[in-house]
């Protein structure tokens, strides 16, 4: 790989740009695509760029069949959003970053969203709504409301169900759970969309502590990335 | 912060240090493989190495490769599955098939 290849693609990660590193496998002369610029010592013809672009449309890194060039797509990272700055948080965060998520924490009550408590963590102290209209879920966005707290919790998952959120999940008991898609229904939102709220939060896997907690929501989080079918 | 830009990152440091670095790309993969299409490890000339093109089992093979494509510049396409059996190749004990490609960090 050439170096200014990778100083490229480097670059473009940092600055969370998506990109795709195109292999010629006999060869081994590659091209960066970089939006509309291509870098490197491999041409493309217009046909594959096309179809390159849908790589990274799709997420899926591999051989374009029919040709020597293998696709590695570098999309910038899974984002999780997390409203509620609150002891599960704690255990959440460091398992989700750990999956590949880049976390943002919010949570206006400012006695909470501590650097102390979140360390090098993305952390927000606007109204959850706020916050997340500001970031903008898109389909490689998980949302997860920790809260219990109708004036916090909800705003934030209204949001999120104008968005293509892959995954959407509200902590509660089946109680909490059902008064929440109640006030939701109250608020107008149709059933179709509740039913993307994965609540009780979390795989059933009897989780107990703050921590097993956060391991089930981490591996709902991740089924509903790989559409395996929900439990 | 993902492994996977950790590796590319450590790969960069590496070869900023001086040393002699090779790239190894899962490219391929049939049946159970352990680590999907698009997975890397970073070797240095030392045979340090960060990331996994499998869950162990072939990685101490691609490093030894790897240090061959750092010493001649020439990019390899690799193969290993269950029904590798000579000296050098090593298989999967997962029953998979992945093929590798190698290159050198310029």
């Amino acid at each position: 790989m050439q170096r200014s290849v990778l100083d490229a693609l480097l670059a473009a990660r940092a600055d969370k740009r998506p990109v795709a590193l195109v292999t010629n496998l006999d060869s081994g002369r590659q091209a960066l695509l970089d939006g509309d610029n291509v870098i490197g010592d491999l041409t493309l013809g217009s046909v594959v760029l096309d179809r390159v672009r849908q790589a990274v449309a799709d997420d899926r890194s591999g051989a374009l069949p029919d040709t020597s060039l293998f696709v590695q797509v570098n999309n910038p990272p899974l984002r999780m959003v997390v409203v509620g700055a609150v002891h599960i948080a704690q255990s959440l965060v460091p398992m989700a970053m750990l999956a590949g998520y880049d976390v943002t924490v919010v949570d206006p009550r400012q006695a909470w969203a501590t650097d102390a408590r979140f360390p090098d963590v993305t952390l927000s102290t606007a109204w959850p709504d706020e916050a997340l209209a500001a970031l903008r879920p898109d389909r490689r966005t998980a949302v997860v409301t920790l809260t219990h707290d109708p004036k916090l919790d909800d705003p934030a998952l209204r949001v999120a169900l104008e968005s293509e959120a892959f995954y959407i999940t509200a902590l509660g008991s089946k109680r909490t759970h059902a008064k929440r898609l109640d006030r939701l229904r109250g608020e107008g939102v149709d059933e179709a969309q509740l039913a993307r709220i994965r609540g009780p939060a979390g795989l059933a896997i009897g989780a107990k502590s703050p921590a097993e907690i956060a391991i089930s929501i981490v591996a709902q989080a991740t089924q509903a990335l790989h559409g395996a079918a929900t439990t | 912060m993902t492994a996977a830009s950790n590796v590319l990152e450590q790969a960069a440091r590496w070869r900023d240090e001086g040393r002699g670095v090779a790239l190894a790309t899962v490219v391929a993969t049939w049946g159970s493989s352990p680590r999907p299409t698009g997975s890397q490890l970073a070797v240095d000339e030392k045979g340090n190495m960060l990331g996994s093109v499998s869950g162990g089992c072939i990685e101490g093979a691609v490093v030894h490769e790897a240090r061959e494509v750092m010493d001649t510049g020439e990019p390899k396409l690799l193969e290993y599955g269950v029904t590798d059996e000579t000296a050098w190749e090593v298989g999967l004990a997962c029953g998979g098939t992945v093929r590798v490609f190698v290159e050198r960090l310029e």
